[in-house]
């Protein structure tokens, strides 16, 4: 419950930071802060009230009183992809001071809108 | 466990505001490591514990790493 | 003025997605569907203990081979980028040295991380984690080298070797199972094994290992280009 209020915050949090923020770091914190809160989500959606996680690493554990695997399954992967292409981001962010001298996408006039 | 996870998504939430808040990138940086530490705290709480060590290593070190060289590379401080 | 009302549109429309959420899906009510399959079968299919390995290996091991492959172009990309920056570097930068226990700490502690990370995706089909996990702890024990050492360049011939080679292995493994009598992709051709030991559920542990390594080498390489353009400015790539 307290899970999905959190998770949709964040994600609002995120999208105030992308809309209105004018520095370029602080939108790729608003991106950062996006996914974090789209995994979070889709982890709680998964959730079953008194679960175990779906491991079976002992005798006596029942199928019947697990988590569902699958969105951890794809968080998982959304996780690593989140990561790699940040770092990508951040890589397109240095061309961009290099080549302009400032963060400020009211000054980068290919960005503006 | 209830009060746990309510004191973790309060501190989570003020550290995001705080992270697109300071002026300070660095600091700013910093708080976001934090929020996807006390995320994998939640995925933990959650019980997915494989992806609570891949947000962990990943979210909370190697992404906070790579923002801090690329700050180092641009500006401190957002004017 | 324009963007705090476009995002006043958004905090509505989240705030409508809230409560359909809610109404739609109840916290910690059981609404699974094909998770219930999955955790009835994928013991007696997979022979692997932990099922979200199994998901990510077997049921949906096609996804994870894209996933790997964007890997690869993103790092691929931040390289590229990197390259374009080359031309007009300033000099180079002289760093300040860390102190002696930074520098005589990172030494004792790096061969442990390395263990860490190797436990951690050798034993992916049974505890927690696997080979993401275990190759971006890999890839962090080499951040804490080059902090430490200022000046520290990994070889990228080997880590490119490294990485051909793991993905190799993760496609042929793959298409090894188009000449068994099921003809499918990534079919799990290999004895099971004895439940819930090392040497068990047949090809997943070998894909796990071989995803490990390709993480490390690829985060790695990410590193040590970002580190280079602190660096190693105006010297040779």
């Amino acid at each position: 419950m307290i899970y999905y209020v959190g998770s949709f915050l964040l994600i609002a949090i995120g999208l105030y930071a992308v809309i209105v923020k004018k520095n370029l770091i602080k939108i790729l914190i608003g991106l950062n802060l996006i996914a974090s809160g789209v995994n979070l989500l889709i982890i709680s959606v998964g959730y079953i009230k008194g679960g175990t996680a779906p491991i079976f690493s002992r005798a006596g554990l029942n199928a019947k009183m697990m988590v569902d695997p699958i969105p951890q399954a794809l968080t998982l992967t959304a996780i690593v992809i989140d990561a790699s292409e940040l770092a990508l981001a951040v890589a397109f962010v240095v061309l961009l001071y290099r080549h302009y001298k400032t963060l400020d996408i009211k000054k980068i006039r290919s960005l503006k809108w | 466990m209830i009060l746990v996870s309510w004191i973790l998504i309060v501190l989570m939430i003020g550290l995001a505001v705080l992270s697109i808040e300071l002026k300070n990138l660095i600091a700013a940086v910093v708080a976001m490591g934090a929020v996807s530490l006390i995320i994998s705290l939640l995925f933990l709480l959650l019980q997915a514990p494989d992806v609570a060590m891949a947000e962990a290593s990943i979210g909370a070190a190697l992404t906070m790493a790579i923002y801090i060289i690329g700050v180092r590379e641009t500006e401190r401080s957002e004017k | 003025m324009i963007r705090k009302i476009v995002y006043a549109i958004f905090a509505a429309i989240i705030v409508i997605a809230l409560v359909m959420f809610f109404a739609a899906y109840p916290f910690g009510a059981n609404k699974m569907a094909v998770g219930t399959y999955y955790l009835n079968h994928g013991v007696a299919q997979t022979g692997a203990a932990n099922i979200v390995t199994s998901v990510v290996l077997d049921y949906r091991g096609f996804d994870t081979l894209g996933e790997v492959s964007v890997l690869f172009a993103a790092a691929a990309g931040v390289a590229i980028l990197f390259f374009m920056l080359g031309i007009g570097k300033k000099e180079r930068e002289n760093l300040t040295k860390p102190n002696f226990v930074v520098r005589v700490g990172s030494r004792i502690i790096f061969p442990f991380i390395l263990l860490f990370g190797t436990y951690i995706f050798v034993h992916g089909h049974l505890t927690p984690g696997g080979g993401f996990q275990g190759g971006s702890i890999i890839a962090s024990g080499f951040l804490l080298l080059y902090l430490s050492y200022p000046g520290t360049r990994v070889n990228r011939g080997g880590l490119s070797i490294i990485e051909g080679l793991a993905g190799l292995t993760f496609v042929v493994l793959g298409l090894w199972g188009l000449f068994t009598p099921t003809d499918s992709f990534l079919y799990n051709f290999l004895p099971k094994g004895l439940f819930n030991t090392l040497v068990s559920a047949g090809i997943l542990p070998i894909i796990y290992i071989a995803i490990g390594f390709k993480v490390a080498s690829e985060f790695a390489g990410i590193v040590d280009d970002m580190m280079c353009e602190v660096i190693c400015r105006g010297g040779e790539k």
